[in-house]
């Protein structure tokens, strides 16, 4: 186990470092320089050239991404330019908020998505599975931006019922919260459907069932357990595109996280916030997927056995 | 028809079971009669499509979805076949309980045996401490040796034999009147089959438990059963007490049985093996289904399904010929 955990965080090193090569070429690659972004477009050729030199951006790439690494290694992640303070430090007080949606978006799928597809997958071609499959594919296929503006439109300027946007009472968090969360609820449906479905004709459930258990008690004593591993792993990987989705979700619904912050510093080519805040992000989905593994080891006691050694 | 109603514990009577096929519906269980007497071992013979796992899956209500019966399950003067479903259920574990052929898969990874062994007794209403008691006493009968660690465990942790001793234990733990084994030594080794059915002849001697053995094994079989019913293509053979079937088939089927088995009746090292395919419910040949294989088929067994009759004090033979068979 103890190994295990090494070995994840050794990859995940490699992880990090690959990350922060590719956010680091990206945002270079894309036109525009933040000189010419923050001196407007009345700025000269030579008052450009002089600010990108003093924030270094005039060195070859090769010495700008050596000099980065060696930053970072040392967790300096930059100045803000534009907010005048350490970048990780803007990253850091945006966090709480974006977290906040991501689990709130994830307990909501996990709970809604487990029990449709319990029921679902309990009872096949059954009403509720029918309903609830082809309510899935629908909310898999709808974006994010849509859903919210529709939601938007339906609970705040329709019914009056939710606020469309900003922070303060729970009653803020419901709509950016539920647009968070419906692709990922209806993944969790399905998967937990299928799963559910497979492990009703194990030969261990008919062992259940010949001990005179009620359809119910063979779905939630034997059946759930087993289907829960990779809907656990699903869950871990997906918490990490949520955090992307959150990105979107926050520029609809104007929810002061990470993701507004992130777009506010593409457009304003603010290099070092958008390192930053992708590192932040590429680590807590790291960690995110190593707390699902091992999840999945407590739930299968195969696994833990054959890693323990 | 069973011949005495009142004596038996359970009573099969003209037991059809028909799965959603293809086209049409497969009948794989056409017609079966057989008791089991309170406190007796019966074998079920027949090879794999030959109906038997389907007929023990019936008796205690398990079929998958989709299959149809007919005829009569007759448990204790009740037809469970239209009892409800959850009459159904509360015989299950209850009176009539099972155990399978593959235990390590029949086991539930996730749960540690005590907790699988015991689960009939939770439901039940019996408190933590004493289902524990009760577990560590059913795996001890059951021939696990140090019960209380062992329950504590996971089925990957245990060897194949001891998987099946658990599963015995779990299948006795409601206190059955009658066990059905589903080919249960068939996944296991030689050296522990004998040793599975010593334990599973002992319990039954010792409980006064009725059993219905399944198995293709004759050899399984002829070391167990009182009573055996040979099974072909969905349809009784023959049945009769063990040793006379066996000793003296009354059926062509059976006795090519008996001499494919190298060691039960002739001591040649060279058996003589079954020619052609075994028939299936799928592809039934009409008039009697093992004619295709019978070296007396003649012309009246193409064409006429031999209903099953008396040929002697308590043998009974789906044979036309059978006396020509009887030696």
């Amino acid at each position: 186990m103890t190994r295990m955990i090494m070995r994840r965080l050794l990859i995940g090193v490699f992880v990090m470092w690959g990350a922060a090569s590719l956010i680091f070429v990206i945002v270079r690659a894309a036109p525009g320089d933040p000189a010419s972004v923050l001196l407007g477009p009345d700025a000269s050729r030579e008052q450009v050239a002089r600010l990108n030199a003093s924030l270094g951006l005039d060195r070859p790439l090769l010495v700008q991404y050596v000099g980065y690494l060696g930053d970072v290694v040392r967790l300096d992640f930059g100045e803000s330019h534009r907010l005048a303070r350490p970048a990780m430090g803007a990253v850091f007080e945006r966090l709480p908020a974006t977290l906040e949606l991501t689990l709130a978006a994830t307990a909501l799928a996990v709970i809604v998505g487990l029990t449709l597809g319990l029921v679902a997958g309990g009872r096949p071609d059954g009403i509720v599975d029918r309903v609830v499959s082809a309510t899935t594919v629908a909310l898999q296929s709808f974006p994010t931006f849509w859903v919210g503006i529709m939601l938007i439109l339906l609970f705040a300027l329709g019914l009056r019922l939710l606020p469309s946007a900003g922070v303060g009472t729970p009653a803020h968090m419901v709509l950016p919260a539920v647009t968070l969360s419906l692709p990922f609820t209806a993944i969790v449906a399905r998967l937990t459907r299928s799963s559910v479905v497979e492990a009703m004709r194990e030969p261990y459930v008919t062992t259940a069932r010949s001990k005179g258990l009620t359809e119910t008690q063979v779905l939630l004593g034997h059946a759930l357990r087993n289907s829960l591993i990779p809907v656990v792993t699903i869950v871990g990987l997906q918490m990490g595109a949520l955090m992307g989705g959150a990105v979107i979700v926050e520029n609809v619904f104007a929810w002061p996280g990470l993701g507004s912050l992130i777009v506010d510093a593409v457009a304003n080519r603010d290099y070092a916030v958008v390192q930053a805040a992708t590192l932040l992000i590429a680590g807590v989905v790291m960690v995110l997927n190593l707390v699902a593994d091992l999840l999945y080891t407590r739930l299968d006691p195969r696994i833990r056995m054959d890693g323990g050694s | 028809m069973p011949e005495n109603p009142a004596g038996a514990l359970l009573q099969v009577a003209d037991l059809v079971v028909d799965l959603p096929g293809g086209k049409s519906d497969l009948r794989v269980v056409d017609g079966v009669s057989f008791d089991v007497p309170a406190g007796t071992t019966v074998g079920l013979i027949g090879e794999s499509g030959s109906g038997k796992t389907m007929t023990a899956l019936a008796i205690i209500g398990l079929l998958p979805g989709g299959a149809a019966t007919g005829g009569q399950v007759v448990w204790r003067g009740e037809d469970l076949l239209h009892a409800g479903p959850t009459r159904r259920r509360r015989v299950r574990g209850h009176e009539i309980s099972m155990i399978f052929q593959d235990p390590l898969a029949a086991l539930n990874p996730t749960q540690r045996i005590g907790r699988q062994v015991g689960e009939i007794l939770r439901r039940d209403g019996v408190p933590r401490g004493e289902a524990g008691r009760r577990v560590v006493e059913l795996l001890d009968r059951a021939g696990v040796p140090d019960p209380v660690r062992r329950a504590r465990e996971y089925p990957h942790q245990f060897s194949g034999g001891m998987r099946q001793r658990a599963m015995i234990a779990l299948a006795l733990a409601g206190r059955p009147s009658l066990l059905l084994a589903d080919e249960p030594t068939t996944a296991l080794d030689v050296t522990v089959q004998a040793r599975i059915l010593r334990l599973l002849r002992s319990i039954q001697e010792r409980d006064g438990l009725a059993m219905l053995l399944v198995s293709h094994d004759l050899r399984v079989v002829a070391h167990v059963a009182g009573q055996v019913v040979v099974m072909y293509a969905g349809r009784v053979a023959e049945r009769g007490p063990a040793r006379q079937v066996l000793d003296r088939p009354a059926h062509p089927y059976t006795r090519a049985l008996v001499r494919s088995v190298p060691a039960v009746r002739t001591r040649t090292a060279l058996a003589h093996p079954l020619p052609g395919a075994p028939a299936t419910p799928a592809n039934r040949p009409a008039g009697c289904p093992f004619h295709p294989r019978c070296p007396l088929a003649r012309e009246r067994c193409r064409l006429e399904v031999p209903a099953i009759r008396e040929v002697g004090p308590d043998r009974w033979s789906a044979c036309h010929f059978a006396e020509e068979v009887l030696p």
